[in-house]
């Protein structure tokens, strides 16, 4: 339950830290940038190597290519629906989520299992 | 277009604001952690890369466009939706950044030790990122 509790809080401010960042910067294009930071991987990947080692925290990566690669292809989808068709934001960005999460298992299952 | 700093942007955000995307990026590590535990590195690691605080930060930035527009008598919802269209766009070029992190820290994170690999992994996302931004405004 500690593990948990300090992932969470790690994991809160590494996220606050680039969303603050983002906050900052103009164009808006450019500030979209830090809504791609590693920001859960780096507060992830240093408590899993020191529980779980180097080795295990490589294959998480290995892994996070294929999420990353999910990633660029839901922000794509995301931003061509908010520029061409009238939908609330939180709306497209939330109902576009199962596209991130299809192409990351489907990645995943067949490279990387 | 130029890129400027903007600390006037910090005190449109809400304090609540804040909390949400505290809230969202803690439950995202949380949450990651325990699906490594569960169902081992190789799931647990596509979670490094989920768009944790993205719906969050386009629903600000699509409010706060609005509501720019709505102080000057004009009705905002296209543009406050295009913001976050361009926005998204943004985070599509940081996404190939990501990929790239991902990939250093795969690489060299056994060989040349954690601290080394997550930082030149950092480093080089905000590059990439940076790189691929500015040909991307140029073409």
């Amino acid at each position: 339950m500690k593990v948990i509790l300090f992932r969470f809080l790690i994991g809160g401010v590494a996220v606050s830290l680039f969303a603050v960042l983002g906050d900052l910067f103009k164009p808006k294009s450019f500030a979209g940038l830090f809504g791609a930071a590693p920001s859960v991987a780096l507060a992830t990947l240093g408590l899993t190597v020191a529980s779980e080692g180097k080795h295990y925290a490589a294959t998480e990566a290995t892994s996070m290519m294929a999420g990353a690669l999910a990633f660029v292809v839901y922000a794509s989808a995301v931003s061509w629906i908010l520029m061409r068709l009238e939908f609330k934001a939180a709306w497209v960005a939330a109902s576009a989520l199962p596209i991130w999460a299809a192409l990351a298992f489907g990645l995943w299952f067949v490279c990387l299992k | 277009m130029r890129i400027k700093i903007d600390p006037s942007a910090l005190l449109k955000t809400r304090w609540y604001e804040f909390v949400l995307r505290f809230l969202f990026g803690g439950l995202i590590t949380a949450f990651a952690g325990l699906i490594a535990n569960r169902f081992g590195p190789g799931v647990g690691g596509l979670f490094l890369a989920f768009p944790a605080v993205f719906p969050a930060s386009a629903t600000l930035i699509e409010k706060h466009e609005m509501q720019k527009k709505e102080r000057a008598g004009l009705h905002g919802f296209a543009r406050g939706r295009k913001a976050a269209g361009v926005d998204a766009a943004g985070a599509a070029i940081g996404g190939v950044g990501l990929l790239i992190f991902a990939w250093l820290v795969k690489t060299f994170i056994v060989s040349h030790g954690t601290c080394p690999a997550l930082t030149g992994a950092t480093v080089s996302w905000a590059a990439v990122s940076l790189l691929l931004w500015q040909t991307r405004k140029s073409t």
